[in-house]
């Protein structure tokens, strides 16, 4: 069954904005309000709107069920890591990239009023994309799942 | 003591690996997809690190100052509450006392039994990546809810035991029981959550701190607090299945495959445990004057194991007859702890009988935790054999499997306090305890025992003694690895029957100390 014109209109004017304001929130996480949770479900509600705007066939090409598992765990896997990075020699959780002078969020963190930088934080916005990652593919794992289940028009 | 010949680093780090590493392993295990044995032996052996890891943190919490432990999440160094400048702790911290390493004991040891045991009993249910994987998250949850020392922490765990042990008891989809008692059992842990974080907001809101060193030495006598006080009581007790909220327990119990059921036992103690927490450390400044606390104890285990012993007469299903005499067993906890809680104010009566009966509440939720994964383990092991759960279409199965007939034997002589397993031990203790405080109570309790050990005589008879049944022909003894594990849980049951005094010693008398070192808990909490 194909979607109605509405649908597919819709969902190719709003996707690439949603899907970047997802981005946006998850990249800014440790910045604005919201953060790699917030982020991963926005960026999966654009997801599910491309799904729903595509033929089944098309979306079971494009979206596997498989890799979706995998940038889950490594998703998970990842925030545990940059959890473990602070065992070496301080604590679990410590943040050790923070104004380490480290290439990728490692700058060191203004003082006084500003408008907020982006390459600070250390790991917190790692935790933030790996958390992004993780709820990304499992609520788009779970939206799959019901769209190609049997039943569905998936069939 | 081991630790002082280990790595500073790797000992201080102790309490967080705990929690690292089953994490990890769950978040390995949904890889090993279509690769069930990997992820059977994966959990084997994360599990079993996990237990490890648990008895070094045993030692070490042992030899440190205080017998307490505190690591600060994030710090520049693990035990760092205070930088300075600070007057209150503000970081997410672990704090583990004696009461902490007693259940993280048992946190650790159940589930490796439980995962040894599902090597043979789950091999052939398909998704066993995500059985595993669930089964080392609940682990994590009630690793976190025994050792944190913060109240939103706790909450936090709560809710990742609760949501990994629904998936677990509905794990089963393909009956349709199962999926109803996952979702009984998600309405009321959602249900209990909200009541928990309603009187987190609550405590926050007044207090500014989520601490519960700190917010144990500022709680006060208001009816904000009381409220708070009340919504953690009645959640708590909820989730450890005490009578009247027990009607989840049989169908929770009852449907989760034999290993989900015995994590379930220890993940409803490690809610008693919280229960513990609440009204001892965190609200334990205003409950040594409230003997109603203790009171409103006393009377739900007593109603939890009349109630729990005459409903489970009436049932078929074996692991249903099961789980009412597991309310019935935490109903022996309840009211222990209860009688110590009512009779806190009064030093006398808590030197006379008062510490007795923590000991013995203690000692006794050791002991259940222990020989009610037993009897849920050999019943599935019966379910896994026969293939019917209605316990009239069983008969002379002690032929076909001898070894499951001597564990069930073992377990349900325990739970109905025959000397010399560890029931006894544990139940004698709260008789003479309780007794003390008022005879009716030790009457009651000695009553529910009676009736238990009346109907796992009957059940016994009727399940494995008799002239085999023509449907159970084909029955064959279980595989090795069920064996493995219900033997082990079989020789700690007369182990501790034959020497309670280790146990006690070792494990209990340290966490009695911890309950009721309130001043010790807050200490350092800069309140």
């Amino acid at each position: 069954m194909r979607s109605t014109l509405i649908i597919r209109t819709v969902a190719r004017v709003l996707s690439p904005l949603v899907l970047t304001f997802g981005l946006y929130i998850i990249l800014h996480g440790h910045l604005t309000p919201g953060g790699g949770f917030q982020g991963g479900a926005v960026v999966a509600t654009g997801i599910a709107l491309l799904m729903v705007a595509h033929p089944p066939e098309y979306v079971r090409k494009a979206f596997r069920h498989g890799v979706l598992n995998v940038v889950e765990s490594g998703g998970a896997l990842g925030f545990l890591g940059m959890a473990i990075l602070g065992l070496m020699g301080y604590t679990f959780f410590r943040n050790t990239i923070a104004n380490s002078g480290f290439l990728l969020f490692g700058e060191g963190t203004p003082y006084g009023i500003n408008l907020g930088t982006l390459n600070t934080g250390g790991t917190l916005p790692y935790m933030n994309i790996f958390v992004g990652l993780k709820v990304m593919a499992g609520l788009s794992a779970i939206v799959l799942l019901f769209l190609l289940s049997k039943g569905g028009d998936g069939k | 003591m081991i630790v002082e010949y280990l790595p500073q680093q790797f000992v201080q780090n102790l309490p967080a690996l705990i929690i690292a590493i089953p994490l990890l392993g769950a978040f390995i295990a949904p890889l090993l997809k279509k690769h069930g044995r990997a992820a059977a032996g994966w959990t084997v052996a994360i599990t079993g690190v996990a237990f490890l890891l648990a008895i070094l943190l045993m030692d070490y919490v042992r030899a440190s100052q205080g017998g307490m432990v505190v690591y600060v999440f994030g710090a520049d160094s693990p035990g760092l509450t205070l930088p300075s400048g600070y007057t209150v702790p503000v970081r997410i911290m672990f704090q583990i006392d004696g009461l902490g390493v007693l259940m993280a004991f048992l946190c650790t040891l159940l589930p490796f039994l439980a995962a040894v045991y599902s090597v043979g009993f789950a091999r052939k249910e398909t998704g066993l990546e995500k059985y595993y994987a669930l089964m080392m998250l609940m682990t994590v949850g009630m690793l976190g809810m025994v050792l944190t020392g913060d109240i939103f922490n706790l909450f936090v765990f709560l809710e990742i035991n609760s949501i990994a042990g629904a998936a677990l008891v509905g794990f089963r989809n393909y009956r349709g029981e199962a999926a109803e008692a996952g979702f009984k059992y998600i309405a009321i842990s959602a249900f209990g959550a909200l009541m928990v974080l309603f009187s987190i907001g609550i405590l926050y809101g007044k207090y500014g701190n989520l601490n519960i060193a700190y917010l144990s030495g500022v709680i006060e006598y208001s009816r904000l607090d009381l409220i708070a006080l009340g919504l953690l009581l009645t959640t708590f007790a909820l989730k450890c299945g005490a009578a009247p909220m027990h009607h989840w327990v049989p169908d929770a119990y009852g449907e989760a495959p034999g290993s989900i059921s015995m994590m379930m036992v220890i993940s409803s103690l490690s809610s008693l445990y919280a229960l513990i927490r609440v009204c001892f450390i965190l609200f334990g400044g205003i409950v040594i004057s409230l003997p109603a606390v203790g009171w409103i104890l006393i009377i739900m285990g007593l109603i939890s194991m009349l109630l729990g012993a005459t409903m489970s007469l009436i049932q078929k299903d074996i692991k249903r007859f099961i789980g009412y005499q597991a309310v019935s067993q935490t109903g022996y906890m309840v009211m222990a702890i209860g009688v110590g809680l009512a009779v806190m104010g009064d030093p006398v009566a808590m030197q006379t009988y008062g510490r007795n009966a923590l000991t013995a509440g203690l000692f006794h939720l050791i002991n259940d935790a222990i020989y009610m994964g037993l009897l849920f383990l050999a019943a599935s092991a019966v379910i896994y054999a026969a293939r019917t759960r209605n316990m009239d279409e069983m008969g002379g199965l002690a032929r076909k499997m001898p070894y499951t007939a001597v564990f069930f034997l073992i377990g349900a002589a325990s739970i109905g306090g025959l000397p010399p397993f560890s029931g006894f031990a544990s139940k004698l203790l709260i008789y003479e305890s309780v007794f003390a405080f008022n005879p009716v109570l030790a009457v009651v309790a000695m009553v529910t025992s009676i009736i238990a050990l009346a109907a796992f005589a009957k059940q016994f008879a009727a399940v494995f003694l008799g002239p085999p049944l023509s449907n159970l022909k084909r029955v064959r003894e279980s595989p090795r690895s069920m064996l493995i594990a219900m033997a082990v849980v079989a020789f700690l049951t007369v182990l501790f029957g034959l020497y309670p005094q280790l146990v006690i010693d070792w494990l209990v008398r340290p966490a009695v100390e911890a309950m009721l070192n309130l001043a010790g808990y807050g200490a350092w909490g800069g309140a």
